[in-house]
């Protein structure tokens, strides 16, 4: 099925695949209503998409490099984008994105910009002439440009840190998920969130994980507008939401005057299951300085670009020309959801503070919050919380308390929909975190099988020899990754920031440089890679320890500062050593033009 | 100066315009976020606000393509483009 005109049938194939889902859909919705528990749907959302998934993981089976690391570089623009949207919306895009705006409002927005941003230096600077370069990963890129097995494992050492701390977050997702709709321990879930994931990609590498991702993206961009939409139509806020909040938006602001933002007394605060939080931000005014918005909308932004398992996708394109039309249609796939975010957030939002509203809370007494049925099951789920604190009996704005994923998770059911589409929600969530963690996983094992295994310790291995050492490492990393997501160090979106950070610290400018920069050497590549990945990290460690920082540079922008150091470091060094040879200097030259060959 | 160098300087020079309107819509604009927000915005959100969830995300798309056109136009030019794609 997928060899040969398979690409001439992909928009067949894939309209197919989602009508079916549709279908699946509606079935579910028939179900609902002839008696099926919620259980049994949640079980059947997400068994039956996992199910879809592996079976595409399977057929995209390959024996060949070509096809296990690029995909054969046959994947159409389009398809790509959508891959690419996909590989890069992770579980803390689906399940926290959503939450974050609901409690933080503008401080948190410069996520968005950061996230889609990076994605115009992605397509400027970078994209379009790595595709040229016609590397397998991201490090083959820096260890033939610059030279050197030292620069090689050093590219490798920093793509490892940074897709580690991201990738833990995402087994994490799976594994909250699953224990949700499978109703299973977290921990065990964890694993099975695992074999899921790793059954899209052991065999077809590349391959089996492009067409999974086409196939997740479909599942997730449906299960995350269906209900916006929706929503929003049954408060009757709009048909179109994205153009009609305008009210809601000033409604929200005018009850947040009504309530104040009342503080808490630290020790009502002690009696607040952990992980949730008040209101105790503006909705839409802008409540950040403008250096700790653009701070780290910039960190996302250079992140966004250091990012191995994004820029990996652009391999797969046909051309150079593919690689960046590609970008702009990954972007614009991944605005359709980061675009309906935050009109869920203030759908969210409203339909819980507005007295008005039936489904309002605050106001209400507190009995009669605890005796609503949603309330009760997201009590359970420890996601919701009301106190009353002042002893009067009745819900005030500081007495309620959600967790950042019940936004999403539960605005459905809150809003009065169907079970039907909190089981599809579950399936867009999974869908969310399987995709992004599998690019993650192929993204450490393919480096280090390439990179380390083949081009440093065994150049003479065999494509057979060399493909099961990737399987092997893919399988050894999955584990790891699942371990350490099991002990739930960080919560899903503070180790996913980390790692655009580190990414950025460590590979930006070598990157950047290596294409824009001719001068650039092996002895400034080392020393940026090298310098700005430890200063970044001992800046991480220097805040989390109690050190006060400076200009501004968060824990969550630490990156600014490691790139600082990586782009003196590398400028520096790599004027003070000799410059690179001809043959280097002519490589680049032949990265810079799309026509021709590839260089490796 | 070669054909290749002239190509590098175009190229250069569209780097640089895209990379302007790039700042300006990530970073630029957001220096004034206090005050542009109390400014009515399109479809009547506030303005600020309006181009977290929308604007500079919208422009960003239009960006890319645009960019992505006036390069290929480019590498046309100087018969850099690649003969064949699918």
């Amino acid at each position: 099925m997928i060899k040969g005109n398979f690409i001439d049938n992909l928009p067949k194939v894939y309209g197919i695949y989602t009508g079916g889902f549709l279908a699946f859909i509606i079935l579910m919705a028939i179900g609902e209503q002839m008696g099926m528990t919620s259980k049994a749907i949640g079980i059947c959302f997400v068994a039956f998409t996992v199910f879809i998934y592996a079976i595409i993981g399977y057929l995209s089976r390959t024996a060949q490099a070509d096809a296990y690391y690029v995909a054969g570089r046959q994947v159409p623009t389009v398809f790509n984008g959508m891959a690419t949207a996909a590989d890069w919306m992770s579980g803390a895009s689906f399940v926290a994105m959503a939450g974050g705006i609901y409690f933080k409002g503008y401080g948190y927005m410069a996520l968005l910009v950061g996230w889609t941003g990076g994605y115009v230096l992605v397509a400027t600077l970078l994209a379009p002439y790595l595709r040229k370069f016609g590397c397998y990963t991201v490090p083959d890129f820096i260890g033939t440009r610059y030279g050197g097995n030292l620069t090689r494992f050093l590219a490798v050492v920093v793509l490892t840190v940074a897709s580690f701390t991201y990738v833990t977050a995402q087994i994490n997702a799976t594994g909250t998920i699953a224990s949700v709709a499978l109703d299973i321990p977290f921990q065990y879930a964890v694993y099975v969130g695992l074999v899921s994931i790793l059954l899209c990609s052991m065999l077809g590498g590349m391959r089996g994980v492009t067409w999974t991702q086409v196939a997740q993206y479909i599942v997730l961009i449906i299960a995350y507008l269906l209900p916006v939409f929706w929503i929003s139509n049954k408060m009757g806020a709009g048909f179109f939401p994205h153009f009609m909040l305008a009210d809601e938006v000033a409604r929200i602001g005018e009850l947040e005057q009504q309530f104040g933002f009342v503080k808490n007394a630290a020790a009502d605060l002690k009696t607040v299951p952990k992980g949730l939080a008040g209101i105790t931000k503006a909705h839409s005014a802008v409540n950040a300085t403008p250096w700790a918005f653009i701070s780290l909308a910039l960190a996302m932004m250079m992140g966004t670009a250091s990012l191995p398992h994004v820029m990996m996708r652009y391999f797969t394109t046909p051309s150079v020309k593919a690689a960046r039309k590609s970008v702009g249609w990954s972007l614009f796939f991944i605005f359709l959801l980061y675009s309906s975010a935050p009109m869920l957030a203030t759908l969210s939002k409203l339909s819980l503070i507005d007295p008005t509203l039936p489904t309002g809370i605050i106001g209400k007494s507190i009995a009669e919050v605890q005796a609503i049925d949603w309330y009760q099951n997201w009590n359970q789920a420890n996601l919701m919380f009301v106190s009353d604190f002042n002893g009067n009996g009745t819900l005030e704005l500081n007495e309620f308390f959600m967790g950042g994923k019940a936004v999403v998770l539960a605005t459905p059911e809150i809003a009065g929909l169907p079970y039907v589409i909190s089981g599809l929600v579950a399936a867009g969530g999974m869908a969310a975190a399987m995709s992004t963690a599998d690019g993650l996983i192929l993204a450490i094992a393919n480096a280090i099988s390439h990179d380390v295994y083949y081009k440093i310790i065994d150049p003479k291995a065999e494509t057979a020899k060399r493909l099961v050492v990737a399987r092997v490492l893919l399988v050894v990393i999955g584990f790891a990754g699942a371990t350490i997501a099991a002990m739930e160090i960080q919560g899903i979106l503070g180790s996913v920031i980390w790692a655009f950070d580190f990414a950025m610290s460590g590979l930006f400018f070598p990157l950047v440089l290596g294409v824009w920069w001719k001068r650039a050497n092996r002895e400034g590549a080392i020393a940026g890679m090298a310098l700005g990945l430890l200063s970044g990290m001992g800046y991480l460690i220097w805040v989390r320890n109690g050190g006060s920082g400076f200009l501004g540079i968060t824990q969550l922008t630490f990156g600014i500062f490691g790139s600082a150091v990586s782009l003196v470091a590398m400028v520096v060094v790599s004027l003070i050593t000799s410059e690179p040879s001809a043959a280097t200097q002519k490589m680049v030259d032949n990265v810079r033009v799309p026509a021709g060959k590839s260089i490796i | 100066m070669s054909k290749q160098e002239q190509h590098w300087e175009k190229t250069r020079g569209l780097l640089f315009m895209t990379l302007a309107i790039w700042f300006v819509f990530s970073i630029g604009i957001f220096l004034f976020g206090a005050e542009m927000n109390s400014t009515t915005g399109p479809f009547g959100y506030p303005l600020t606000y309006w181009f977290t969830c929308q604007g500079s995300l919208g422009i960003f798309v239009i960006l890319i393509f645009w960019f992505a056109n006036r390069q290929e136009k480019i590498d046309e030019e100087f018969g850099f483009s690649e003969r064949e794609d699918d």
